[in-house]
C-alpha cells in the first residue's frame, strides 16, 4: 500500500497483476472494484455491498456506482494495455443504463476502440449475471498522457 | 383491502415536527436521498429543490480520489452527483413525486476538480413529455460559472405505484 502511484502501477504491471492497479485507486477501493484477467482481457468486478444501492425498495445498486465502475472499467483497461503509468483523464462519457442493477456483483469488461497518441475511444460493458444481458453500457474518451 | 390505508405520502411527517401540513417537495427529496444507502454513505445532500430543478452537495473526502498523485476526485463520483441531481430535479418536477429511471447520462469534463473543496451539481428539467423528461446540469465547486463538468441526462417516469388503473389514464 506504500509508494506513489506510479511505482504502484509499475510494480502491479512487472507482476503482472491488474488488480495490484485497482487498489491504487482510492476510489476503486472505496467501490471494492477488483480486477482479474479473463485470458488475455482484463475484467473489472464491483463486489456487492450494501453501502452502493441507491434504491433500498427494489432494491438495485445507485447509478452512479454503475458509471463508476464502467469508467474504472476503462481506465483500468488502458492502463493494461499501454505503456503509460500515468492515469488516463476522462473527456466524455455517456451511460446508458438498460436494466435495474440487483445486489449482487457487477462485472464490466471494457473495450478500446481507438487508441491514438493523444486520445483513446473505449466501449464498456456491465452485466450481473449473463454478458449477454448488460445493466448498463459506455462509450467514453480518455485524453492520454505520454508515457 | 377494502379500505385504502393512509398513503404513504399522507404518513410522510418525519420532516414536519407538528405533524400537520404534508412534507415540501424539497423535504420529500431529502428523505429520498436521506434513504438512500450510498447517498449516505457519501454524504450527499439537497442543498435547494424548486419544481423541476434540484441542487445537491458532495463533501470532500480522500477515499474518493481517482488520482492519488493530482489528488483529484474521480470521475465516478461526478457521475453519481450528477446522476442524483438530475434524478431529484425530475422527480420533483411532477405533484406528487413519481418513480423514475435513468436512461442516459452524458457527461463532459471541463476541469478536473480541485483537491479539498467540496462538489456542487445543479440540475434543471429542459423538456418533459409524458413519459421523458430532459435534463440539463452543471457540476462546480466555488463558482458555478466555473463548471467542472457539464451533463446531459434523459430520465423516464415509471408510474406512481398505484393499485387501481396503475398509470393508464384517459385523458
Amino acid at each position: 500500500m506504500s509508494g506513489t502511484l506510479t511505482e504502484r502501477l509499475a510494480a502491479a504491471r512487472a507482476a503482472g497483476d491488474p488488480n495490484a492497479m485497482a487498489e491504487a485507486i482510492p476510489y476503486a477501493r472505496f467501490l471494492d472494484i477488483t480486477a482479474a484477467l479473463d485470458g488475455d482481457d482484463l475484467v473489472s468486478c464491483m463486489n456487492f455491498n450494501q453501502r452502493i444501492i441507491g434504491n433500498p425498495i427494489l432494491p438495485a445498486i445507485h447509478g452512479g456506482t454503475i458509471g463508476g465502475l464502467l469508467e474504472t472499467a476503462a481506465i483500468l483497461k488502458l492502463l493494461w494495455m499501454q505503456e503509460t503509468l500515468r492515469i488516463p483523464k476522462t473527456i466524455t462519457i455517456t451511460v446508458d443504463y438498460l436494466r435495474s442493477a440487483g445486489p449482487k456483483d457487477t462485472y464490466a469488461r471494457a473495450n478500446v476502440t481507438k487508441l491514438g497518441a493523444r486520445v483513446a475511444n473505449v466501449r464498456v460493458f456491465a452485466w450481473q449475471d449473463d454478458p449477454a444481458r448488460p445493466v448498463a453500457g459506455a462509450n467514453a474518451n480518455f485524453m492520454l498522457s505520454p508515457a | 383491502m377494502a379500505n385504502d390505508p393512509v398513503t404513504p405520502a399522507r404518513r410522510g411527517s418525519k420532516g414536519d415536527p407538528e405533524g400537520k401540513k404534508p412534507p415540501t417537495t424539497e423535504e420529500m427529496l431529502r428523505l429520498i436521498s436521506g434513504s438512500t444507502p450510498h447517498s449516505r454513505e457519501l454524504g450527499l445532500e439537497v442543498v435547494h429543490s424548486a419544481r423541476g430543478m434540484a441542487i445537491m452537495r458532495l463533501p470532500w473526502h480522500e477515499r474518493l480520489v481517482g488520482n492519488p498523485d493530482e489528488m483529484v476526485m474521480h470521475g465516478g463520483v461526478v457521475t453519481t452527483l450528477l446522476d442524483s441531481v438530475c434524478g431529484m430535479a425530475t422527480m420533483s418536477a411532477r405533484q406528487p413525486p413519481e418513480r423514475i429511471v435513468t436512461l442516459d447520462l452524458r457527461i463532459d469534463y471541463q476541469r478536473p476538480a480541485t483537491p479539498h473543496l467540496d462538489l456542487f451539481a445543479r440540475a434543471e428539467v429542459t423538456k418533459m413529455t409524458r413519459t421523458i423528461a430532459f435534463l440539463s446540469a452543471i457540476a462546480y465547486q466555488d463558482d458555478p460559472k466555473d463548471t467542472v463538468a457539464l451533463a446531459t441526462g434523459t430520465f423516464m417516469f415509471v408510474g406512481k405505484r398505484r393499485k387501481n388503473g396503475g398509470g393508464k389514464k384517459p385523458a
